[in-house]
């Protein structure tokens, strides 16, 4: 291997590395405020990019009916709710909440899809239909058990999983897509030539990630948003809806995992299942930093990151085997230094 | 008198296990209510359902109005409060960022209103003013128990609810605790006051009632009650030796 | 309205009638039901019952599949070689995995079975020698004495013989020894390790079972079908699996048979409908999967089982009745005044804040040693530093003059410790027998496999036996089959002091046993405890009721702050100043 490919790789594994972190970020928030090990995060993934592809041949992206569709689920289950304790002031909320909403974005994307607008305005498209999904998901899959076990609440994952990976075979079917860059051009630094896209990537997702720490430093939805993390009693004690706060961290989720899609569709082919497989490296990133503080979860995803890059140089067909084995050294540490006995809350 | 809190043949049960059977209690406007009695008789529990973390069958009313259905951070945004047993500090977050979450249901009212609620709170409790920027994870017991009491604060509750506010405290903390008890009735704060320190209690208390295995099997003016022989026998326990 | 065993000779007679009456398709698909009953049995006992959850079994079919298929055709090996090769290599997998997860928490095992199935499907459709995404083909098929099972009927009556070894082996290791402290794992692992259950290999011996039933379930597969390729063994097949699990009622062992059939049904119907909906084809059945999984998790989480039981009154088990057996051998106690405890400067932290601090006391045989103090005065941290449930940072403990500060709760255990909680840990669903019983757990010794072959009746009897006895010694024979959950709390506590007896011990550790009771209880337990005494029992006894405790002990030691304030005798204490000011909190002084 001469300097360049070294560096190629880097440059790539770095390029991956920062998309794992966002979803390690993520995928850390929702699990420490809902306890929700959130595996459909990767179904995100897929829909944003894929309707992005969609829009940019002006064709409708299947997306939107799950939207409306969802959004009405979800209207149904509020508002049987609201119905049973008669709060009926909650109606119109709920009513503009989750029906209007989804629709007016639906109809709205059915209207300019044909019309193939400038690629920022798909992005935000795209951000309009996918990011909704995220609460639209929590209410109905999520929020009735909200004092269910770590794992009861895994196995509802798996099963939005199955339900939101199997849409995504209906609406954007079995070819893969790529959309096109944002930015074509190509640095020359030194010896190794550095594609903007690239830089772009990273760019994008430190600034997210910059944005999340002052959401978290400075806003008190953040602070909320950490105090139920740390301590859901307590939050409930000082009047922090449970709900807000699961619903605020599923759009979070769904928010980054529609930008990591975003940023991710013209980078490489994807097809209706590619979201899963990254968004679980998403998870392998945060294995790697330990499952419990951010700042390491970016380390971990990033040196995920390099791991693939390499790893695709030297053994490509065995390149997901080694990314997903990695996890086994930190698993082997975690062990050795646990020692309490761990047992379910009943 | 109009009542704060009323509840009348309140119900808890864990799974078949009732911890509280039919309880029957009011706090009074601007008043002090007390509830002794030893560990597990379901003094806890009382307040967990109060505030709904727990569901109970039974009639519950704050203000006059039922709070049947009503959520706890519902009830938080209605005024009440409740400091734990356990306190449940954010103990990765600081001591400032701890009491501006005490006033999250208030988060419309605007920057003033909470510097001035920052300035009452700071100057009630110095210490924790000098610590502000500290986690609150790494404070004293003492401190950790102001803390909690700053915390609920700063929601401006009209009903607090204490759970064992001295629990683990050294003496002279314990003292500080019950003078802003104190304090805190003559600003017209209704409390429900739950202690095993059983002399505190009702020295401190307008009304008391003591609570064992779940059932209220006393009741009586806070100063009646101290004289009671029962009481004096069972829970003012080493009076009897000290005498 | 059937009985249990009615239906059991039901399903028996379907089965053997089943290869009769089938059309070669449905027997085919009676297979396959018999096939993932195979591994959704393992998760029934590894997620229903012990709490360990796992996405993975599809890689130890896989696993168990082609190690067959590449001895067979590279090799041409005989299936029965390749059974235990298969079941080799899955074991020695399932132990390395396992070492390493099962310490850690709930969520760390099901994401890295899902790494792990990942990795085994792309390296099996990666590998060379496996054919890559082609698979092995030309499989032969398994030959019991010359008599080759060749077709669907034939391998039938294998696969259904299997499963049904299998179930019956899984129901009689949960109504044993290893099944009870399995059933205490999910919620109750402190206690289990405080009666000497080493939890962590246990949850490995759950995950090692689970893991063999998905190898014999691939090797059987492999044989039936003669052709193994990686699209079996799809991470979406480890979901199924566990999904099937679930359905069934992921605590019962009939469930999976429930499980597997519904979903296999389902998913061949859906395929033959769901085309017709959709344009394309495609694997749509997993959209109603999902759909179907959310009101199931929402309303009924513990599956379909219980509320087929209820219909059928199959879940009300016909009490069991006490046989009479030899006594279990009795320890040998210390002569009563030879020191028994003794703590040394023990220092414990939490975060910075010391709970106990330089804590000394001793203890002698034969005493009732009460240690009391306000709540919080870190009476709990003493006796779960004693206890080994806490390490302590500091200081020496010494137990029959040894030291014991360094053991884990089950060392310590098997030393002669036994206690009672503050909090009532009992496991809820079980009987108080049986709760009773796993108090005795260090005085039997048959393990899963004998318990599994029913070859540990002997010992099983006596321990019940010995059970009974202490359910009787603190006055609850009329509940002996009553399940824990349902009695009050009082005498949840006794059942508390009853498994602590059983595991007869040398020293009784009581957390405020009398919390929660009524006068007439506190009584009759002091009756109890004073008995006890008579008996020749040591008992370090935390309380906060100072009535309860003056007219039982000898001696008291007060802690507050952490600290040991005094210690002597029950009336000097009531008489000590430090002790009445740290009870009373001393707000005489200047109180308003």
């Amino acid at each position: 291997m001469n300097a360049d490919i070294f560096l190629w790789l880097v440059q790539d594994g770095v390029t991956n590395g920062a998309i794992y972190a966002l979803l390690a970020l993520a995928l850390l928030l929702v699990f420490a405020v809902t306890r929700v090990i959130f595996v459909p995060q990767g179904e995100f993934i897929t829909y944003a990019a894929l309707s992005l592809s969609l829009l940019e041949a002006g064709r409708t992206p299947g997306t939107i009916y799950i939207l409306a569709v969802g959004g009405l689920a979800a209207a149904a289950i509020d508002g049987y709710a609201a119905l049973r304790e008669r709060a009926w002031r909650r109606l119109p909320r709920i009513a503009a909440l989750y029906i209007v909403l989804p629709l007016a974005i639906a109809f709205l994307v059915a209207w300019a899809a044909p019309r193939k607008l400038d690629q920022w305005i798909q992005v935000l498209l795209v951000l309009a239909m996918v990011v909704p999904l995220g609460p639209i998901v929590y209410r109905i899959a999520f929020q009735p058990l909200a004092n269910a076990s770590v794992l009861v609440l895994f196995i509802v994952s798996m099963a939005v999983h199955y339900i939101l990976s199997g849409l995504s075979l209906v609406f954007f079917g079995g070819e893969g897509l790529r959309s096109s860059p944002f930015w074509d051009a190509r640095f020359k630094l030194g010896v190794v030539e550095i594609s903007a896209q690239s830089l772009f990537v990273v760019a994008a997702s430190l600034l997210l990630i910059v944005g999340l720490w002052l959401l978290f430093e400075h806003s008190i939805y953040g602070k909320a948003l950490r105090a139920t993390a740390i301590n859901r009693v307590g939050a409930r004690l000082v009047g922090i809806p449970t709900a807000l706060t699961g619903q605020l961290s599923f759009l979070l989720a769904a928010f980054i995992g529609a930008v990591s899609g975003i940023l991710i569709s013209s980078i490489t082919t994807l097809y209706y299942d590619t979201g899963f497989l990254i968004g679980l490296k998403g998870f392998v990133g945060a294995i790697l930093g330990g499952m419990a503080s951010y700042p390491l979860a970016a380390a971990g995803a990033l040196v995920l990151g390099l791991l693939e890059s390499f790893s695709s140089f030297w053994a490509s067909a065995f390149k997901e085997v080694i990314v997903f084995t990695s996890i086994i050294p930190m698993l082997v540490w975690l062990s050795l230094r646990s020692r309490h006995v761990e047992e379910d809350e009943e | 008198m109009s009542a704060a809190l009323e509840i009348d043949g309140l119900s808890v049960a864990y799974g078949k296990v009732e911890a509280l059977h039919r309880a029957t209690l009011r706090v009074n406007e601007g008043a002090i209510a007390t509830v002794i009695g030893p560990n597990g008789a379901g003094k806890s529990t009382l307040l967990a359902a109060i505030m709904g973390l727990l569901p109970s069958k039974g009639i519950l009313r704050y203000a006059g109005a039922l709070l049947d259905g009503s959520s706890t951070e519902e009830r938080v945004a209605r005024g009440m409060c409740l400091v734990p047993e356990r306190r449940e500090l954010f103990a990765e977050l600081s001591v400032h960022d701890n009491l501006l979450l005490g006033a999250f249901h208030r988060r419309g009212d605007g920057a003033r209103a909470l510097a001035a609620d920052f300035a009452e709170v700071y100057a009630r409790f110095p210490r924790l003013k000098e610590r502000s920027g500290q986690l609150a994870g790494t404070l004293s017991g003492g401190e950790r128990q102001m803390l909690a009491l700053g915390r609920a604060l700063m929601a401006k509750p009209r009903l607090l609810l204490l759970d064992e506010p001295s629990l683990g405290l050294a003496p002279r903390v314990v003292r500080e605790t019950f003078h802003i008890i104190a304090d805190l009735k003559r600003t017209g704060v209704s409390m429900l006051l739950v202690e095993q320190n059983a002399r505190a209690a009702l020295q401190v208390a307008d009304y008391a009632y003591v609570l064992e295995v779940g059932d209220i099997v006393l009741e009586g003016p806070a100063a009646e009650l101290a004289g009671n022989p029962r009481v004096v026998e069972t829970y003012l326990g080493l009076s009897s030796a000290a005498r | 309205m059937i009985g249990a065993r009615a239906a059991l000779v039901l399903f028996t007679a379907f089965l053997a009638a089943a290869p009769f009456f089938l059309s070669e398709f449905y027997v085919t698909l009676m297979n396959y039901i018999g096939l993932s009953t195979l591994v959704a049995l393992g998760l029934v006992l590894l997620t229903g019952v012990a709490g360990l959850m796992s996405f993975g079994q599809q890689a130890f079919v896989g696993v168990g599949a082609y190690t067959s298929a590449v001895l067979a055709v590279h090799y041409g090996a005989s299936p029965w070689i390749g059974l235990a090769a298969g079941l080799a290599l899955t074991g020695l997998i399932a132990v390395g995995l396992g070492v390493i997860t099962v310490r850690l928490s709930g969520h760390y095992l099901p994401l890295s079975t899902i790494a792990w199935g990942i990795s085994v499907y792309f390296l099996f459709g990666n590998l060379e020698m496996l054919n890559k995404h082609d698979g092995v083909g030309g499989l032969p098929p398994v030959a019991i004495a010359g008599w080759k099972l060749d077709t669907g009927r034939e391998s039938y009556v294998l696969i259904w013989l299997v499963v049904l070894a299998a179930l019956l082996a899984a129901r009689n290791l949960l109504d044993s020894r290893s099944g009870r402290a399995v059933r205490a794992l999910r919620f109750r692992a402190t206690m289990a390790e405080s009666f000497g259950i080493d939890t962590a290999r246990l949850k490995l011996v759950i995950f090692l079972y689970a893991a063999l039933l998905a190898g014999l379930s691939g090797w059987l597969y492999a044989h039936f079908t003669r052709y193994v390729s990686p699209g079996a063994f799809t991470v979406n097949m480890g979901i199924e699996y566990l999904f099937m699990a679930v359905v069934g009622g992921a605590s019962q062992v009939w469930g999976a048979v429930i499980g597997a059939s519904l979903l296999t049904l389902l998913k061949e119907w859906l395929k033959d409908i769901l085309p017709t909906f959709f344009e394309s084809s495609g694997n749509y059945e997993v959209i109603v999967f999902g759909l179907l999984m959310l009101p199931l998790l929402h309303r009924a989480r513990d599956g379909l089982m219980p509320v087929l039981a209820r219909l059928g009154r199959a879940g009300r088990r016909a009490p069991a009745r006490v046989v009479t057996a030899d006594p279990l051998p009795r320890r040998a106690g210390p002569a009563a005044g030879t020191p028994l405890l003794a703590l040394a400067g023990v220092q414990k932290n939490f975060g910075g804040l010391a709970a106990v601090r330089a804590l000394s006391f001793d203890m002698r045989a034969g005493e009732i040693l009460g240690l009391i103090g306000p709540n919080g005065a870190g009476k709990s941290t003493a006796f779960n530093l004693v206890t080994g449930v806490l390490p302590s940072d500091a200081g020496e403990i010494r137990f029959c003059g040894g030291r014991i500060d360094a053991l884990p709760a089950r060392r310590i255990a098997r030393l002669g410790i036994a206690r009672t909680f503050q909090h009532v840990n009992l496991v809820g669903a079980m009987s108080v027998l049986e709760n009773v019983a796993i108090g005795a757990h260090l005085r039997g010794a048959k393990g899963s496999v004998r318990a599994m072959l029913r070859l540990d009746r002997d010992e099983e009897r006596r321990l019940l036996h010995e059970a009974a006895k202490q359910v009787e010694r603190v006055g609850l024979t009329a509940h002996l089959n009553d399940a824990s959950a349902s009695l009050p709390l009082g005498q949840q506590r006794l059942v508390e002091i009853a498994r602590a007896l059983a595991a007869d011990p040398v020293l009784l550790l009581l957390d405020e046993p009398a919390a929660g009771l009524r006068f007439q209880e506190k009584q009759a337990l002091a009756a109890l405890l004073r008995r006890l005494r008579s008996e020749g029992m040591s008992i370090l006894l935390v309380e906060h009721d100072m009535d309860f405790v003056m007219g039982l002990v000898e001696r008291l030691v007060v802690m507050d702050f952490g600290e040991k304030i005094a210690e002597g005798l029950p009336r000097d204490i009531q008489a000590n100043a430090v002790v009445i000011e740290a009870y009373l909190g001393g707000i005489e002084e200047d109180a308003p």
